[in-house]
């Protein structure tokens, strides 16, 4: 895609095969693009095709701009003997995660009270539940929390390795175009484009393009690991390889479809039935597993030996944690199948995998949470180490509740009810959401070269407000499915079901405003976050140039 | 000691961590589900399960686009209370041609594997438009743009093409006159109605959303689509015991 | 028929076998001495930045 390194002694300016190559790549696809949506069978279609061209475009005129205005040299490698490292993607991949967050919290927020108060879907088509609800965990999972991953991961390879990104255009042509299939994934819902596969929704050309992005994200991390400088590729590396390869097989394994046509965005999966039901949920336990896992295992595995100022606890026990991990969490997902039309035994083996699944998970918590052994007084001067010490715990709570939750008589009650949505976000909201909080909180000063954050008084208020969301979200979801499900199998005395589906629904309506309300505390939270940030790269000091001091000076 | 040394190279070669990686990640995954590709959808026997009439394929296509699955399940599990509230639990025959799946995995509303023939169709034309009018606690949307919006088939026969390239049983005669079944399903009384039932048994064929004016909208075609739910196996001469995996 | 009951049994017993083998492995690895200045030293990868 891009070449890598400087010519040592470039005699004039000379294009290089990445900026040339990339730039026709562009003015193909934005060519296609037209011809498709001049052709398109269906209206929403041709708006995507349209968007693609205009993409294509921006990103040729993009390519050459900055061929021009640049030195006849690409950016060098060191700079005085210290790595030059390219932290502008990174830059953007954090903004763009607080943009995609507060937007996919908003939505969540009002898919909340859609289901508390009806009227909220207006009737309309691009505003029903169901069409939100997949934008709702785009945003969150892919949007907000795919580019944490994305900015969190290329610092630090970058930082571990003591190298410079690989590539010149790759690194935002990653960054950038990841960014644009999560814009075409979410207008494709309001739409009406999707595959209504869990998780998986986005259609055939938003996935085909997003493979294309996604391997050469996989190529840059790799060639950057290589040009490292240290003998040993740190273990929160693993973490994230594990994470981007695993997310690349799953992706292409869940997304075989065939497109009615060129000029369509509909498309029919390749398997069908039962076989479906099996791949979509592999995909879909380890999506949880690889990208909402794995890679936010990633960030604890740097950001709190940092911030704390200490090593990891155990790095042998980290590598027993990456290997049993990967291991394991691949074989749990029928567990989202269970007493379905899929074959008993392959049901039995994903529940003995995801309880077996619950020891490497508390392996990797006690490996974060005792890292801070001996600088537990660092939780009452810092809340966003505070932050990421919390989101372990989340981790540990979560990573027990779901293995007790694969149990098939566990999971007869709790299955179709909101128990399973408590679950997910104890996961969500506590662990990912809040580890992400602290390496962006850690990362904003460091990448602006800030002193410090404007106010740890403001990431106090974040943390105390967002956990009381927290603990209003997932208590009132555990009693409203643990209650729904055993309203579903309650009978009378004389053997008649006791309750109609609907009465199950009238008893949902408290918990549902309790949900919302938290919801609301958790955006507040996130907004008082974003506020700081702003704060922090507008009035703060930048570090001063002449005494290189460490970048995690404590705040205040 | 050289045993152990041969980790090492997974921490200083990514090239091999990254296949080490994959080797670690494809054994659970070839594993569980390669079988699954040996065990035919047709290992139970059964009776009556054919392809979605053209109609009811559009129809499943609207469900598919706005996002039902979100709230409504299509599985029933073999459990007391499910079997007594939605019937006999579900066959994976019955899934055989959903291209995609829709089992779902959350019941904000009821499961809708076995929903067809319990409400008239009038029923569903009322609550589609307006859930509130005959269920006066639910929380559905209403989706009264359904009716006003005219059903796109005229591409419909490609759609059962590439279906059949994936070995869909669909044949080159269904495909043919995939866009008049459309017509000939969504109108009453219509005088090839006989053909139609000759490819697509048990194919319920009238003007499902009432309207006189002969547009066929994509309310049609859903209420065509949710009246077939769970219809096709004829359970009467379905044999659990013959079927024990 | 066969070849599905095949790997299902292969599935329910050899996936097992794997598991605990591989992870034996690791362990061993993990906790060899030899190693042990190797991990140290990459721990402190992340706090020994410039």
């Amino acid at each position: 895609m891009a070449s890598i390194g400087a010519s040592p002694v470039a005699p004039g300016k000379r294009m290089t095969l990445g900026e040339g190559g990339s730039a026709l790549a562009f003015a193909a696809l934005a060519l296609l693009s037209i011809v498709v949506a001049a052709k398109a069978w269906e209206a929403a279609y041709a708006f995507h095709a349209y968007l693609f061209a205009a993409g294509s475009v921006a990103a040729v005129f993009a390519i050459m701009n900055r061929y021009n205005e640049r030195s006849a040299t690409l950016p060098p490698q060191e700079i005085d003997g210290k790595p030059n490292y390219n932290m502008g993607p990174v830059k953007f991949a954090t903004v763009a995660a607080m943009v995609w967050g507060i937007a996919g919290f908003t939505v969540g927020v009002l898919i909340a009270f859609q289901l508390a108060f009806p009227a909220l879907n207006f009737d309309l088509a691009f505003l029903n539940f169901g069409r939100m609800r997949p934008l709702h965990t785009s945003a969150v999972i892919f949007a907000f929390g795919g580019n944490v991953l994305l900015a969190t991961s290329l610092y630090v390879v970058q930082r571990t390795s003591r190298a410079r990104l690989a590539g010149d255009i790759t690194p935002w042509f990653v960054v950038l175009g990841y960014n644009f299939f999560i814009l075409i994934a979410g207008t494709g819902y309001l739409l009406g484009i999707t595959q209504s596969k869990e998780y998986a929704e986005p259609e055939w050309y938003a996935d085909l393009f997003l493979t294309v992005v996604w391997v050469a994200y996989l190529l840059m991390f790799m060639l950057t690991l290589r040009k490292r400088k240290e003998p040993h590729i740190y273990v929160a590396n693993w973490f994230y390889l594990a994470f981007i390869v695993t997310i690349a097989i799953l992706h292409l394994g869940n997304n075989a479809v065939i497109p009615v046509s060129l000029f369509s965005a509909k498309s029919y999966m390749v398997w069908s039935g039962v076989q479906d039901a099996m791949v979509q949920w592999w995909y879909g336990h380890n999506a949880v597993g690889f990208f909402l896992t794995a890679g936010f295992l990633a960030i604890m595995y740097y950001f709190v030996p940092k911030r704390a100022e200490r090593p990891v606890y155990s790095y042998r026990l980290s590598i027993i944690h990456f290997w049993a991990l990967i291991f394991l969490y691949i074989w749990a997902g029928p567990h989202h199948l269970h007493y379905t039309a899929l074959p008993d035994w392959t049901q039995t083996l994903g529940m003995v995998f995801s309880i077996m699944l619950w020891m490497p998970s508390w392996g990797g918590m006690i490996n974060g949470l005792m890292t801070l052994s001996g600088a537990w007084d660092k939780l009452r001067t810092d809340p966003v180490l505070r932050l990421m010490v919390v989101s372990i715990a989340f981790y540990g709570m979560s990573t027990f509740e779901g293995p007790m939750m694969s149990i098939k008589v566990v999971n007869s009650l709790s299955h179709y009810t909101d128990w399973t949505v408590g679950h997910v976000h104890s996961g969500a909201l506590g662990w990912v959401a809040y580890i992400s909080f602290g390496a962006v909180y850690c990362l904003v000063p460091w990448l602006w070269n800030r002193e410090r954050l404007y106010s740890l008084k403001l990431v106090n208020w974040h943390f105390w407000i967002s956990t009381l969301g927290i603990v209003l979200y997932i208590s009132s979801m555990w009693v409203a499915g643990i209650m729904q499900g055993l309203m579903w199998r309650a009978y009378t005395a004389l053997g008649f079901l006791e309750y109609s589906f609907i009465e199950t629904t009238e008893a949902m309506h408290p918990y549902y405003v309790i949900r919302g309300l938290g919801g609301i505390l958790f955006l507040a939270g996130a907004l008082i976050m974003v506020y700081n940030l702003v704060m922090t790269v507008r009035a703060v000091k930048p570090v001063a140039e002449a005494e290189p001091k460490s970048p995690l000076v404590a705040a205040e | 000691m050289s045993l152990w040394n041969k980790h090492a190279i997974f921490e200083k070669n990514s090239v091999v961590l990254v296949a080490g990686i994959i080797g670690v990640v494809a054994i659970g995954g070839i594993v569980e589900i390669a079988p699954l590709f040996y065990l035919k959808n047709t290992i139970e026997e059964v009776e009556g399960m054919r392809p979605y009439s053209p109609l009811e394929l559009a129809g499943r296509n609207i469900y598919v686009r706005e996002g039902c699955y979100n709230c409504h399940s299509q599985m029933v599990r073999p459990l007391r209370d499910e079997v007594e509230r939605y019937g006999h639990y579900s066959l994976a025959a019955e899934s055989m041609y959903d291209k995609p799946f829709q089992w779902g995995s959350k019941r904000t509303g009821p499961d809708l594997a076995r929903v067809g023939g319990k409400y008239s169709d009038a029923w569903h034309v009322a609550h589609l438009v307006d859930p509130r009018s005959l269920v006066p606690a639910s929380i559905m949307p209403g989706y009264p743009f359904l009716f006003e919006t005219p059903l796109d088939f005229d591409t419909i026969g490609t759609d059962l093409a590439v279906q059949a390239a994936m070995g869909v049983p669909y044949t080159p005669e269904m495909i043919e006159n995939a866009r008049t079944d459309v017509i000939v399903q969504a109108t009453l009384d219509d005088p090839d109605q006989a053909s139609l039932l000759e490819r697509y048994p048990k194919a319920q064929a009238r003007s499902f959303s009432g309207r006189s004016d002969g547009v066929i909208t994509e309310g049609d075609a859903l209420v065509a689509y949710l009246q077939t739910l769970g219809t096709l196996v004829d359970f009467s001469t379905y044999d659990g015991q013959a079927n024990v995996r | 028929m066969e070849t599905y009951s095949l790997l299902a049994s292969f599935a329910q017993t050899g996936g097992l076998l794997i598991f605990i083998f591989g992870f034996l492995l690791v362990i061993a690895y993990a906790l060899m001495p030899s190693n042990r200045s190797t991990f140290d030293k990459a721990a402190r990868t992340p706090i020994e930045e410039d």
